[in-house]
Formats: structure tokens, sequence, C-alpha cells
């Protein structure tokens, strides 16, 4: 039965790691950036769910609709003011402005909260749980985790291939230049593409800090773990990165089942392989 | 009536000719380091060199070959690996674990190159963070060398490389500074030879030189390997220097590759004067700004940024696009001849008309 | 002639280092349709992506009702009422048909061109326009591309290469088609390298030869030596 608890507790882990990915994979989809501060400011997110949590005294989940807007502003502005200087055909300039801003955040984040771990407290719903038939116990809130990361994926689904943002994104994607040409303003529409994966980032930041305790370290390991369910489930598939995220969560929750100390070595593991034998990932988008 | 022109095609500029004359000089004075540096400066000095030697490395791999990796550390964390492996359980002098952490180093990025080649671009750079991950769980598990919080080389071990501190200090220094000259010796011959040509067209262009028929695939494997092994026979250096290794220490992102790659945009990313020069930055910077700790680092991933968005060729590409220098006489340059004076260089000519003159 | 609905003026263009347009000056009229004839490179998409802002130039250096448009970008051109139907059609694959017209009337510019008008003048796209764009033939997909630059309701639409790598009998199709397109008074630039048709549809004709203008007149007085003195520079 432990096995079966740990698949479970691994699949709604998958959630939350679909979570990192989703924004990751939204602004590859539309500018082909890689992110590598995106860990970070996961991290970021949760600090500033901390900061609105005690001076507003408020529970973090009511906290993420304060801190959502904010994250997605910072993006816009981040997007329109830096990385949008950025991009072009050299992947090196993006790659190390991010990697730049993946340090300052780090540091940044040392300087003000020092290196101590640190959790948001969600009350009583984080020790909550459901008991299912086989002595199973399902918690309330990895429940609502991995609720809120389908939500969010079938709403940026939504976003992308039925709204006119989405077709925007993807005009902007497809043909930059002739996007312009329909007078779409292509550094607004990456401002936006930013913005809204930066929303993403503070839902998926305030549930790592509700979760797992975090300190200002901790984005790398969160940046990984999205980039894997990306590769794992098939690049430019939003369903097929939520699919990444459970592979990752059940292979994490069996490893530490054999051995705490084979958790994180597990995932990685399992993506290696998946990479070996199938590098363009489970579920790849087919291009018409 | 002017004399014909003929064209050759020259390495070698007056500037990389001093410069040549005057890196042996430095060499030779640098050698003599013991006799003339205190122990303090002599500790900065080797790590400087080793920290020039990877930038050296991240630079060959990037700036050249393209592979934009944020995960050398697992190459100088497995390096210094080794090298307590092989001098804790087989007894092996650790000078010779030096080399033989570096053939392993190339041996082991082999498959792993074969694995984190099926990624593009920046997807590539987060699967060498991967890599350097799972080395660094997998370094963990290691038991017999302290698990997760690592282990010291045992006094015997250090006292078989010299028998006196001074002598210890002076061969440590020696071989930091060996391997730097090693490092970029061989990333000179490599970008001289007919790899490294092309090697400089898969950067300036991968899909023309892709349908010239250059390999690229081969190519930069190869530098993949090569930087692999030298980058894991730097790590044995250091951690032989260091005598205490630790999974977070050997496999660190921030001071492995962060400063490494600060270090190389700098100063120039795509020229080997650049690493060089980026790492004496760095190393003023740091005497300078160290105390303010974080704060420090955040002012270097600034001047990064900042670098990248107004000067991407770094503080060498300004200096040579105000100068033209070329210290390491590694670009090709067509140069004019009066024809008395050239008969050798018809070969290289290409479309200039260079019949006999009629009059 | 000249009555300052577009005029540029002493235009050049590089890409980096290469100049690929010297001083080039035209007008067009409002309700004009002036053709751009040239062999290949004599810069005549360089002219079309100067005027749409794609490159940027001088400010002065292209003119548009008056405004100096030479330095700004193309999102910003393209709402004054400019659109192209570009070389090669280059439609967004990810986007069905319907949404590729969607997205050319996205700028919101009133006048007679919707989805509708649209589909009466093509009703084949009626038809397809469910379908991924990159399905259909390559004289469907120039329908696109000209449905698509409609949209946005210009008052002055550019054609690059209008006929080039489509079969004759669809070329037929697009110039029967035209005079419905540019009938209603808009203006236009025609670039085709097939001179007859050039000249048969035009006001005026300008032939650029290895970016600078080697002739200009009128389509109807102007000679078939002369076009081809320009064209081949003899």
């Amino acid at each position: 039965m432990d096995w079966l608890n740990a698949i479970i507790q691994g699949i709604l882990l998958g959630g939350l790691y679909a979570l990192f990915a989703a924004g990751l994979s939204l602004i590859f989809g539309v500018m082909r950036l890689v992110n590598i501060a995106h860990g970070d400011l996961i991290v970021l997110a949760a600090f500033l769910g901390l900061m609105i949590t005690t001076t507003l005294g408020i529970n973090p989940l009511l906290a993420l609709f304060v801190a959502a807007p904010q994250m997605g502003l910072f993006g816009y502005a981040l997007q329109r003011w830096v990385l949008n200087r950025t991009l072009g055909d050299d992947i090196l300039p993006p790659l190390l402005v991010t990697f730049g801003l993946s340090v300052i955040i780090q540091n940044g984040l040392l300087e003000v909260f020092s290196a101590d771990p640190q959790k948001l407290n969600a009350g009583s719903i984080e020790t909550a749980s459901i008991a299912v038939p086989g002595g199973i116990n399902i918690g309330v809130l990895p429940l609502l985790m991995f609720v809120t990361a389908v939500a969010v994926i079938a709403v940026l689904q939504w976003i992308f291939y039925r709204s006119a943002l989405g077709r925007a994104f993807r005009a902007t994607s497809d043909n930059q230049d002739i996007a312009q040409l329909m007078g779409l303003n292509k550094s607004h529409i990456f401002g936006l593409a930013m913005a809204l994966s930066l929303v993403v980032v503070a839902i998926a930041g305030i549930f790592l800090g509700i979760r797992t305790s975090f300190d200002p370290a901790a984005g790398p390991a969160r940046l990984i773990f999205g980039f894997e369910a990306v590769i794992i489930g098939g690049l430019g598939n939003l369903w097929g990165t939520l699919i990444g995220g459970i592979i990752l969560g059940i292979c994490q929750n069996i490893g530490a089942q054999i051995n705490p100390g084979w958790q994180l070595l597990a995932g990685h593991i399992a993506f290696l392989i998946i990479l070996a034998v199938r590098p363009r990932g489970l579920f790849p988008r087919v291009d018409g | 009536m002017s004399d014909t022109q003929q064209y050759a095609i020259d390495r070698f500029s007056p500037a990389s000719r001093i410069a040549a004359v005057a890196a042996l000089v430095l060499i030779i004075a640098l050698a003599c380091g013991p006799w003339w540096a205190g122990r303090a400066d002599m500790r900065l000095l080797s790590e400087l060199f080793l920290y020039m030697a990877l930038a050296s490395l991240w630079n060959l791999l990037a700036g050249y070959a393209g592979l934009v990796s944020v995960g050398q550390q697992a190459f100088v964390g497995f390096g210094g690996y080794c090298l307590f492996a092989m001098t804790m359980f087989f007894g092996i002098p650790p000078l010779m674990a030096i080399p033989v952490a570096g053939v392993a180093g190339a041996l082991i990025s082999i498959p792993v190159a074969f694995l984190i080649f099926r990624l593009r671009g920046a997807y590539f750079a987060i699967g060498t963070w991967v890599i350097a991950e799972v080395f660094r769980l997998s370094a963990a598990q290691i038991s017999a060398l302290g698990g997760g919080s690592g282990t010291s080389l045992p006094v015997t071990i250090v006292k078989s490389i010299a028998s006196s501190r001074a002598l210890r200090e002076a061969a440590s220094y020696w071989m930091a500074l060996a391997i730097l000259v090693v490092v970029l010796a061989i990333v000179c011959l490599l970008l001289r030879s007919r790899r490294g040509l092309a090697l400089t067209a898969i950067r300036d262009n991968e899909l023309a030189s892709q349908s010239l028929g250059i390999d690229i695939w081969r190519a930069k494997f190869f530098v993949y390997v090569l930087t692999g092994g030298l980058t894991a026979a730097v790590g044995a250096l250091i951690f032989l220097q260091k005598l205490r290794i630790s999974p977070d220490a050997a496999f660190s992102v921030n001071d492995w590759t962060a400063f490494v790659i600060f270090i190389v945009v700098i100063g120039g990313i795509g020229t080997i004067e650049g690493p060089i020069v980026g790492t004496i930055i760095f190393f003023l910077l740091r005497e300078t700004l160290a105390d303010l700790g974080a704060l420090y680092l955040m002012i270097l991933g600034l001047v990064a940024i900042v670098i990248m968005l107004r000067a991407p060729k770094g503080i060498w590409g300004f200096v040579r696009q105000k100068t033209d220098l070329d210290l390491f006489a590694l670009s090709r340059r067509v140069v004019t001849r009066k024809k008395h004076q050239s008969s050798h260089a018809n070969e290289d000519n290409k479309g200039e008309p260079h019949e006999p003159q009629t009059t | 002639m000249s009555d300052g609905f577009l005029e540029i003026d002493a235009l050049s263009s590089y890409y980096g280092d290469f100049q690929a347009l010297f001083d080039v000056s035209m007008q067009v009229g409002e309700g004009e349709v002036v053709a751009v004839i040239g062999a290949n490179g004599a810069g005549k998409t360089t002219l079309m992506r100067s005027i749409t802002g794609l490159l940027s130039n001088e400010a002065a250096m292209v003119r548009y009702r008056g405004q100096a448009i030479g330095g700004l970008r193309a999102d910003q051109i393209a709402t004054l009422g400019l659109s192209m139907v570009p070389e090669g059609r280059q439609l967004f694959p990810s986007l069905s048909v319907e949404e590729n017209l969607i997205i050319g009337g996205q700028i919101g510019r009133r006048g007679p061109w919707g989805l509708e008008a649209v589909y009466r003048l093509f009703p084949v796209l009626k038809e397809r326009r469910s379908q991924q764009s990159t399905s259909l033939s390559g004289g469907q997909q120039q329908m696109v591309a000209i449905g698509r630059a409609l949209m946005a309701n210009p008052d002055l639409l550019l054609f690059d290469e209008i006929s080039l790598g489509l079969a004759p009998i669809i070329i037929k199709t697009i110039y029967e088609a035209l005079p419905g397109i540019i009938g209603g008074g808009m203006s236009a630039i025609i670039v085709e390298q097939d001179i007859t048709r050039a000249i048969n549809v035009s006001h005026r004709v300008y032939c650029l030869q290895e970016g600078r203008v080697s002739l200009e007149g009128s389509s109807k007085t102007v000679s078939r030596e002369a076009i081809s003195n320009a064209y081949f520079g003899v």
C-alpha cells in the first residue's frame, strides 16, 4: 500500500511541477526564450507571498491575488526593458542575461531575507485530508494544487488556441516580421507573454511556499524540475507538460520510497532515459 | 604605375609577435614566483591561473563551438572526486592522478554528449545542468568519500606531494601555472588547426558551414569531450589544493560556472584574450568588493547583463574594435605585398589578377 | 502627379554593410497603381520592406500623407493604412485560414473589407476556413495572403512578387480579381517580374536596376525598348 500511496502522492506532486513548467513552456512557445531565472522567479514569488502574508496578515492562498498581478507587471517590464533587447538569432544573449538575472535574484533575496529557510502558513488546510478506500489519505492541499494545475493549463490552452491574444502569440511566434505588418507590436506581445508566464510563476511560487520550506537558493532546482517536465511531455504541448510533471513526481516518490537519497536522482534518471529513448518527449506537438 | 599587389595569408601581426615574446617572459617570471611572491600572493595567483584555465575552456565550448553549457561544474567536481578516489583507494600519486582524472573526464563526457546533444540551444544549457545535478547527487551516495558531507585528503597523501610545506606550496603553484599554460596552448593550437577553422566557421554561420561539408556534430562532439577532460584535470588540481571535497563544493554552479561565465562575458566571448582579461578583472573586482558579500555577486550579475546588452563582445571585443589587436595570432588576415617581395604566396590567391605586368 | 500621398525621397537602405538601395525616389498618388519591375536582386523587396517599416530608415526618406514615417515601426505604419501581400505568401502556419484573415483585420480600420467580403471575393476560402493554412494549394494561399492584407482596409496596398511561384491559371485568376480589389480607389504598388502584366495593370511604372531607379514613366506611353534597356542595363 506504501507503493500505491507513493504513486498517488507523486501524481499530485506532478501538478506542482507542471505549474513550474507551464510558464517556461509558454514563453518558449511564443518567443523561443529559455528563461534560466525561471526557478528563481518562482522563489521570488514565494518570498513576495511571505511579505504579503506577514504585512497584511492574510492567508497565502489569498495573498496570491495580490502577488499574481505584481509578478505579471514585473514580467511585462522585465521583458520590455531587458529581455526584448536580447532576442535575435544568437541564443547566447538571452541565456546569459537570464543567467545573470538568476544570480541577481538569488543574492538579492539573500541580502534581504537571509539564507534561513522560510515557509508560508496556510492554516488548517495544510493538514486536512480525505480518506479514500484502501487506507490512503489524500491531502486537501496537494489535491488543491493538482486541481489548480489542471485549471491553469486548461486556461492557458484556451488563451493560446481560442483567444485573440493567443492568436497574436501564435502569429508572432510563426513569423515576427509578418505579424508586425498586421499591426502587432512584437515587443508588447512578448511583454504580455512574459507577464502571463510570471502570473503562473506566482501561483507556482505560493504553492511551493505552502508545500515546503524555501530559501533564496531554492530556485535552480525548480527550474530543472520544470524543464524536465517540459522535455518529458514534449516541447510545445501543455497537456504533455502536465503528464511530464506527473511522471517526474511519480519517479521521485518511488525513488524516495526505495532510498530517501534517491528521490531527486530517480527523477533525473527518468528524464535522461526519456531523453535517450524519445528525444522529442512523449507527446511532441505535431507541426501542421 | 604601381606594382602589382600580391596577396598572402598571414597570421602573425607585429603585435602578436611581440605578445608571443612577452608571454614567454611572463611565464618565466611567473614560474619564478616562489622566489619573489609571498605565500598569500601565490595562493591568489594559483586560484587566478585555475579560473583562467576554466574560463578559457568554457569560452572554447560556448564562444567557439556554440555549446553554451551551464553544467561544467559536473566535470570540475568529477575531476576532484576522481583525484580523491584514486589517491585514497588506489594509492596513485596525486600528481599522476591529475592527468588520469583528465582522461576519466573525457571518457565520461562521451556518453554524456550522446545524451545531451539531443537538446538544442538553450535547452542544451539546462540539460548540462541536469547532468551536473546527477553527478552531485551520485557523489553524495558514495559513502566511502563521506557521502553528502564530503571528506578530507589524508595527511599521508598530502605529504607524499613534497615533504616540506614551502615545497608543497611551490609545487601546487607550479602545477596551477603549468595546467594554465597547457590549456591555453591546447586552445590556441586547436583554434589554429583545420578543426579550429571549421569551428570558427560554425560559430559564424552554422547553416553555411554545414553546406560547406563541415560535420558540425563531430566538431562539437570533439570540443565537448576535450573540454570535459581538461576541465576535469583542472578540477582535480583545484581540490588537491583545497584538500577537502564535498558534493556541494565540488559541483557548485556558482563557483565553477556562474563566475566562469561572468569572466568570459566581461572579458569578451569568442576571443582567446577575453577570458584572460576577464579573469584579471574578476579578481580585481573580487579583491576590492568581496566584503560586500551577496551585494558583490549582484553587482557582478548586473555588470554581466549590461555588458551583454551594450557590448556583447566584452571588453576585449571593444579593445579589438578600436585597435585591431590580435595577440594570439589566430585570425588569418590577407596582407598585400609588393610583387618583388613575395614569390611563395600565390597558392592562396583568389580572383585577383596576378599576371605579369606589361610595363 | 505628386499629391503627397506616398513620397519616397532619396532612400538608401542597407543590410549591415551591404547597400541595397541608392537614392531611390518615387511617388504614388491617391488611387494610383504603380508597378515596380526589375531583375532579381534589383532591390524591389528591399524597397517594399523599407516602405512597410520592416527595414528602418531615416524618418524623412518615406512620407505618407505628409507624415514622415521612415523611422516608424512596421506595426505603427500598418495602423496608418499600409498593408502588404508579402513575397511567397508567408501565411501563419499555426493559424487556420480564418484566423489568418482575422489577424489581418485586427488593427480595426473601418472600410468595406471584412470576412464576408473576402469570402465573396474568394469563395473557396470560405469552404476551407477552418483548415490549417499550410494545407492549401499555392494559389489558395495567395488568396489568403491577399485577403489578409485587405482585412486591414488599407489605403495603400503593396503586392510583393504577386505571381512568383504560381501556376499560370492561378496568376490569371488573381489578375482577374485585381480590379475588384483596387478598383475602389485604393492605391497600390505592384512588384512583378512579368513586364506585360505589370504595364497592363498599372498607371505608372518604375524599373529598378542594382538598387537604383533606372526608369520611371507612364505605363501607357513607355516603350518596350526603354523598359528592356532599363531592366537589363544595356
